[in-house]
């Protein structure tokens, strides 16, 4: 593992051999793995800690009286105060375990949306967010005869400050945006956003799934109402991701689905029973061993720092920023001020799936489609981008390997 | 290069992407269909005219694909323009098997001729829709469904 002393240089060789997967050829060519946004890829650590899980301790959670469970148990509830302190939340019941983030997102909507919304309330998202933050918006306005706004953004893939302003009223009930776009890589101010929200009387549901393994967050510094994000984007594995929530929203918050472990008492003469934060939301067995890994990775993250790593990722995107200038016809979708590690390009008369197709041919995996944010590409005109997205465990020379990949497609297909 | 390189983007095929065949709007068209692949944002529209003894005297398409997708569709408009109904059914029968590994056309007996040149896809799942979309919208045509999706 990598060892935190380490904080001037940053030791990417490293860092590259705890993940075994950057080892591995695609066809004859080494794997050069730039989808990171898509999901990114997990270090020995992460994994061992499932075959640990299942080896020495499998059992359920929050059930028996017997070791294994209380082992289980205590190593699935370390974990919540890991995230606690990962994302600076101030309590630990405030964070709640869920599928990833599109399930953090739906049970905001359906369990705080269905709640406190009513027919006529607006709800604000932006034009760059991912479809997991506009569909559950949707159903949910369907519901209830609520009415979604969409925040604009400009030319450079910013948010539109000023026309968000004009369209917070009293109405607003709240405002769901991400804080890094998956499509263009913006770094959204969500802080002023929130902001903003809470003067007009509005909260706020930041998603956080390209924002946290990629830079340092606080959400009590954020002061957002909601915050989610998911595990395998952060090194971890699928299927799990968290929920944070104010207590005191999460409290007047009804469940969103029933089961065990999300009730104190059940009995056909007296009623249920809710049971207290965070359980109330976490019916039926989790996924115990991922959230376990998700406990890993924090870890790890933490041990090679979130700072170094927005340095680290910041020299590659100039680099690879840099270096496609050279490629004729080449555009870049997205070109924020402040951004993460996401560079998401069209080739003039080339489709994208073409370029993803040959890329691979060099072992190259970038992402080709809609990103899941089919109003981004509405937005700039565009049916598909190509994305090559990075990580800390990215090099320069990779950025090569895809320069001169992407001169390959340009002389088939130029 | 990449040996797949050279047997997925043959000349043919980028020549048939860069100066496509029939590709125009069909103002007297019999029947019209729009194909649609969601996953990529590929799309296209394509007319077909048939004449009292089912033969297909014209065809024609517009829209905006990948390479495969617009190659695919220019290739096929010059390869059923003259045919039956029926042998162009057959047509599609046979290109959605190639493209899907089930029919070796070096092994078994086919009339894909030069459109043969697309049995490379079968090793890129994810492309497999692209060279596709083009017959799965004439299919659809041709039975007068108005829209169809490959997903």
């Amino acid at each position: 593992m990598f060892a935190s002393e380490q904080k001037v240089h940053f030791d990417v060789d490293r860092i590259r051999k705890d993940f075994p997967i950057l080892s591995r050829r695609i066809g004859d060519n080494p794997l050069v793995y730039l989808d990171n946004a898509a999901s990114s890829q997990m270090p020995t650590v992460v994994m061992d800690a499932f075959g640990e899980y299942h080896r020495n301790y499998h059992s359920n959670v929050h059930r028996g009286v017997h070791t294994l469970s209380q082992e289980a148990t205590d190593a699935f509830e370390k974990v919540r105060q890991k995230v606690q302190k990962f994302i600076g939340a101030k309590e630990e019941r405030e964070i709640i375990y869920t599928s990833g983030a599109t399930d953090s997102i739906n049970l905001i909507a359906q369990s705080y949306g269905k709640t406190f919304l009513k027919e006529g309330d607006e709800i604000l998202i932006s034009n760059m967010e991912h479809h997991a933050n506009i569909v559950p918006w949707d159903i949910l306005s369907k519901q209830l005869n609520l009415n979604i706004l969409v925040i604009p953004i400009t030319d450079e893939g910013e948010l539109d400050l000023n026309a968000y302003k004009n369209l917070l009223s009293e109405r607003t009930k709240i405002v769901a945006v991400n804080h890094v776009s998956n499509a263009l890589g913006t770094i959204n101010p969500v802080k002023e956003i929130t902001q903003l929200a809470h003067e007009a009387g509005a909260v706020t549901v930041i998603d956080g799934a390209q924002s946290v393994p990629h830079m340092n967050v606080n959400v009590s510094d954020i002061d957002c109402d909601f915050y989610v994000f998911s595990a395998h984007k952060m090194l971890g594995p699928t299927g799990t991701g968290i929920l944070f929530g104010k207590a005191e929203h999460l409290e007047e918050m009804p469940p969103y689905r029933g089961g065990g472990d999300m009730i104190l008492s059940v009995s056909f003469e007296t009623g249920i029973t809710y049971n207290d934060l965070p359980y109330k939301f976490e019916a039926g067995t989790p996924g115990i061993a991922q959230v376990i890994m998700l406990g890993k990775a924090i870890e790890y993250l933490d041990a090679v720092g979130r700072d170094n790593i927005l340095a680290y990722e910041n020299e590659l995107l100039s680099y690879a920023t840099q270096r496609v200038a050279e490629i004729e016809g080449l555009k870049i979708i997205g070109t924020a001020s402040n951004k993460a590690s996401v560079l998401s390009f069209i080739l003039e008369g080339i489709h994208p799936h073409d370029i993803g197709t040959i890329l691979d041919f060099h072992g190259v995996a970038v992402r080709s489609g809609h990103h899941c944010a089919q109003p981004v590409m509405e937005r700039f005109n565009v049916p598909a981008t190509t994305r090559a997205s990075f990580a800390f465990y990215n090099t320069k020379s990779e950025i090569d390997t895809l320069i001169n990949a992407l001169h390959e497609v340009k002389e088939v297909l130029g | 290069m990449d040996p797949r390189m050279k047997q997925l983007y043959q000349e043919l095929i980028i020549d048939h992407n860069k100066s496509p065949r029939n590709f125009r709007e069909m103002d007297d068209s019999d029947y019209e269909s729009k194909g649609h692949n969601p996953l990529c944002g590929d799309k296209l529209q394509l007319y077909v005219k048939i004449d009292s003894e089912n033969i297909i005297t014209d065809v024609s398409f517009t829209g905006d694909g990948c390479a495969i997708s617009k190659a695919s569709a220019s290739m096929m408009t010059t390869a059923v323009k003259g045919k039956t109904i029926a042998e162009a059914r057959t047509l599609f029968h046979q290109f959605h098997d190639m493209s899907t590994g089930k029919l070796d056309i070096a092994e078994h007996p086919h009339q894909l001729g030069k459109l043969a040149i697309f049995a490379g896809v079968r090793d890129l799942p994810a492309r497999v829709k692209c060279a596709t979309l083009a017959w799965h919208t004439l299919d659809a045509a041709l039975k007068g469904k108005e829209i169809i999706t490959t997903e």
